[in-house]
């Protein structure tokens, strides 16, 4: 492993190389990547497949199984919107669709400006105050329509 | 079904410790007679006022203020705080009020009893009798019942160090007896007397199937090879359920215990936790605490001495439901696609790189040190016959108290929705409870009082789960609810087996037709047909109860399913392409909010007139049935 | 801390059980408990302990107050969630403990000694393992 992988951080070339032996290690490192990007940009997984000499067929087989992984570049704020069970009932799909019609945008598309994606997520976990949604690492409990507006400008200003 | 006289008589005990334990001298009466307390606030007393959406429907703000105004006139205002409170469960009793720090609980107080209520308990400082809540017949009134129904129809196994301890400090985690079950089986016991004693409890795997943990420790135990694992399932995937979470945040060192106690028992010196990427709290807490486990040796080389090794991993789930299965997960974290693969072998044989495996989900392993530290025979006596210990719950849905509850086995599930969760918010109706997410069923209100056990479960259609348990009312409609879980079903199957694949697939496709009104007659034939063919020729457990919110909603509400097939009519109006929302000309008042919040817009009507919707342009968002304040817009 | 061997282990947890911040034990101390799960925090339970914390402070009375954050105590329709136990006072769990309520907390219920109203919710079940100890009359491990 002398020639360090160009383009990659030297963190995370590091990383790779800790891992690159454990037995079982492909997801822990396109976390690792996704972490890193945002996404799986197609010449990091190339990058990937070489370093650890796996093929690039079974690499991408695994990026498409899971949901996490994405394959696409999000936008600079990715508000998930909670689609579990108690969510639901308490009118997240409304909620997925009004962000959509303020944003402008449909499924995994991307603003214009590149600020925003919407990405339905299945529970967040924090079913006692749905409907939730969470911008980056912010988690946004008992959200109404109404607020949508406000929380969107929020982020666009930020 | 003696299990079960035995936990009805368990309850008020478990109650009982804010006395007792006064003298076991561990915990102190909460509240009750600190020391120290004694003489400042001898004299002041506590009144709470239940402030909750039940208890203000039974007029407990003029309650409120009556006992204020009597305080008042009583002259004992200084020797009582009255203050109002969020809901303590029990609605129905309502209002309630709690005396502190005596703790004695009064049920249905009227305004007229202030009077009584002050004088007695705050100046005379004596019970008003008749007031204070008795325990069905059992029990004779006691005067020093702590109530609150969210806590009191608990019982702390799983979730005892949830709330207490601070999960990022081994110390507390020592302090509260943690690592002492795994030093009394390092040194008292032999893996075998593990086995037996976890056997002997009956507990058995809280992830859904309700697999004896025993046995699966004893079948990984006497399989022979060089290299086992131990596996922990914290992939929680049902959407609305979050009990494992919620477990790792408050107590990681419990789940990280047990799988050291595992590791010693079946021989096995490596375990992994394979963990839901979306968890980034549980997931850091996990590290933490292994890290610390490490420091102390509790986890590593030669563990406390013994001469012992395990050592513990995270790995990362990535957002697939069907790696909640067993083999499938154990794919997934050999670096795959997460697909299962046929049993046999079970992972006891073969699991994780064809070695032998136990895996067990957070829950089950939480449980495992109480077990070791109190015995079998203390376990057993928790819960019911065949369903022993406790069961957290993820209470969500339409709920008044939303939340985390673990109650004994046994219990039932209007304790549950009606007593801890305080019933239906806004007043609406029960509709039905779904437990078991996506792979179990709905019940319905008469079967509220089954006891909640394994098979109990299974009878009435649905299954134990991992614990969610969602609440519906009248304005929730089951076809809808039904396509809401064949999506998710078609979205997370892997998509191995036919059975599976296409099963979900065309259940879907029928469902939404029926919600969009263009549903055909014999529907639900075909439904009933391929659920019925999916839970027989599914690869795994995925397909295999896939079917089950369709056709438990199905057996339970036909007529519902048949109303939207023929009539092309929602009930619950939940369906947008079956509801059609109209003004009722006799309760239209024309001051035109509707018209304004509309935003089409296609209300129109002169002002302090009738106002009228054009169907032709109505996009059915609901607004104006929202915004009307006089009761004017109706759907149908 | 070196590696413990089961008799070292035993003793630090004699040592702890004495000295842990906990609401269970009678203290000289005010003791405060934040309930920091995801939950709770998506509720704004940091801002409510910054608070507390800052509050604490203005008042100078951090040497009676010890804080700590803890898992989730499962109410979570009223997160954020606080429990404090007032030398002297009932402990008591708040809900919906917001910046500005955790404001008024340290200054109500902790100086001046009175509890807050309409933000009180149930105390935590006590525990099985209390249970068991209590009934067994018996105060140490096993």
């Amino acid at each position: 492993m002398e020639k360090a992988e160009t383009g990659f951080s030297p963190e995370l070339s590091a990383f790779i190389a800790e891992w690159k032996d454990k037995p079982g290690n492909l997801i822990m490192l396109l976390h690792r990547i996704q972490e890193e990007y945002g996404y799986i940009p197609r010449d990091a997984a190339e990058r990937l497949a070489r370093s650890i000499e796996l093929p690039l067929a079974k690499i991408y087989g695994v990026i498409t199984f899971y949901h996490f992984f994405k394959t696409k570049k999000p936008g600079k704020n990715t508000i998930s919107i909670c689609l579990g069970t108690a969510c639901y009932l308490k009118g997240s799909q409304a909620l997925i669709d009004e962000a959509r019609d303020i944003l402008g945008i449909e499924g995994d598309e991307v603003t214009d400006d590149g600020l925003f994606s919407i990405d339905p997520v299945r529970c967040l976990g924090c079913c006692g105050l749905a409907p939730v949604l969470m911008v980056g690492n912010q988690v946004h409990a008992k959200v109404t329509k109404d607020q949508l507006v406000d929380i969107i400008a929020k982020y666009k200003s930020a | 079904m003696t299990g079960e006289k035995e936990v009805a008589e368990s309850r008020p005990i478990g109650a009982a410790p804010v006395g007792a334990a006064a003298s076991g001298g561990m915990v102190a009466p909460v509240g009750a007679a600190a020391p120290g307390a004694g003489a400042a606030a001898g004299a002041r007393q506590y009144l709470l006022v239940c402030g909750g959406e039940g208890c203000q429907s039974w007029k407990s703000e003029e309650l409120f203020l009556a006992l204020h105004q009597q305080a008042e006139t009583l002259g004992v205002k200084n020797e009582v705080q009255i203050i109002r409170t969020g809901c303590f469960g029990f609605c129905e009793k309502g209002p309630i009020v709690k005396v502190m720090p005596s703790e004695t609980f009064y049920c249905g107080v009227k305004p007229e009893d202030a009077k009584e209520i002050i004088a007695g308990r705050i100046a005379a400082k004596k019970d008003v009798e008749r007031l204070v809540y008795k325990k069905e017949e059992r029990l004779a009134a006691t005067t020093r019942v702590p109530e609150g129904a969210f806590y009191n129809k608990q019982f702390r196994i799983v979730l005892r160090n949830c709330g207490v301890i601070d999960p990022e400090n081994i110390d507390e985690y020592i302090a509260r007896d943690g690592y002492a079950a795994l030093g009394k089986a390092l040194f008292t016991m032999s893996p075998l007397e593990v086995v037996a004693e976890l056997r002997a409890s009956g507990l058995r795997g809280r992830g859904g199937a309700g697999f004896p943990t025993g046995l699966k420790w004893e079948l990984t135990r006497v399989a022979p090879s060089d290299q086992k694992y131990v596996i922990c399932n914290a992939d929680e995937g049902d959407p609305g359920a979050y009990m494992d979470r919620a477990t790792i945040e408050g107590d990681p060192h419990s789940v990280v215990e047990a799988m050291a106690i595992c590791g010693y028992t079946v021989g096995a010196t490596k375990g992994y936790v394979y963990i839901r990427a979306e968890y980034p709290l549980a997931i850091e807490r996990l590290k933490i605490a292994i890290r610390q486990a490490e420091e102390y040796g509790l986890l590593g080389k030669n563990i406390l001495g013994s001469g012992v090794d395990f050592e513990l991993e995270i790995r990362l789930g990535a957002g697939a439901f069907v790696c909640g299965e067993e083999t499938a997960l154990m794919r997934s974290l050999e670096g795959n696609r997460g697909m299962p693969v046929p049993k046999p072998p079970y992972p006891a044989t073969s699991g994780l790189w064809k070695k032998p495996t136990v895996i067990n989900n957070v829950e089950t392993f939480a449980n495992v040190p109480m077990v070791i530290l109190k015995g079998s025979k203390w376990f057993a006596s928790i819960g019911t016959e065949k369903s022993t210990g406790t069961k957290v719950f993820a209470l969500t849905g339409k709920i008044r108290n939303s939340g985390l509850v673990e109650v004994p086995m046994g219990t039932t599930l209007r304790e549950i929705i009606f007593d801890i969760g305080g019933g239906i918010r806004g007043g609406r109706k029960f509709k039905g409870v779904q437990t078991g997410g996506p792979s179990g069923g709905i019940i319905t209100a008469k079967d509220l009082d089954a006891p909640i056990s394994y098979e109990s479960l299974t009878a009435l259609g649905s299954m134990m789960g991992s614990g969610g348990m969602i609440v519906m009312d009248e304005d929730d409609c089951v076809v809808d609810v039904s396509k809401f879980y064949m999506d998710f079903c078609v979205d997370e199957s892997c998509g191995k087996c036919a059975p599976c694949r296409i099963g979900t697939n065309q259940m879907y496709t029928i469902l939404d037709r029926i919600t969009k009104g263009n549903g055909e007659e014999g529907d639900l034939g075909k439904l009933e047909k391929i659920g019925q063919a999916m839970t027989k020729a599914s690869l795994c457990m995925l397909g295999g109860s896939a079917a089950n919110p369709t056709l438990s909603t199905i057996r339970h509400f036909r007529d519902e399913y048949m109303e939207h097939i023929h009539d092309h009519k929602c009930r619950s109006g939940s369906c947008k392409a079956l509801v059609r929302f109209t003004i009722l000309a006799d309760k239209c008042i024309g001051c035109g909010l509707c018209a304004r919040r509309c935003p089409v817009p296609c209300i129109s009507g002169e002002k302090k007139g009738v106002h009228v919707i054009d169907q032709a342009k109505c996009v059915k968002c609901g607004e104006c049935f929202v915004s009307c304040k006089f009761g004017a817009v109706v759907k149908a | 801390m070196a590696k413990m061997t089961v008799a070292t282990l035993n003793e630090h947890r004699a040592t702890m059980k004495k000295t842990y911040p906990t609401t269970l034990q009678p203290s000289p101390l005010t003791r405060i408990v934040v309930g920091m799960g995801t939950c709770g925090i998506a509720a704004g339970a940091q801002e409510a302990w910054d608070e507390m914390k800052k509050s604490i402070a203005e008042f100078g009375i951090e040497a009676s107050v010890q804080m700590k954050k803890t898992g989730c105590m499962g109410l979570c329709q009223v997160e954020p969630t606080v429990e404090i136990a007032v030398p002297g006072m009932p402990t008591v769990i708040y809900g919906k403990v917001t910046a500005e309520v955790a404001k008024r907390l340290v200054r109500k219920h902790i100086v001046e000694k009175t509890l807050i109203d309409g933000h009180i919710q149930d105390r935590p079940a006590i525990d099985i393992v209390a249970y068991v100890k209590a009934s067994e009359g018996e105060g140490g491990t096993r």
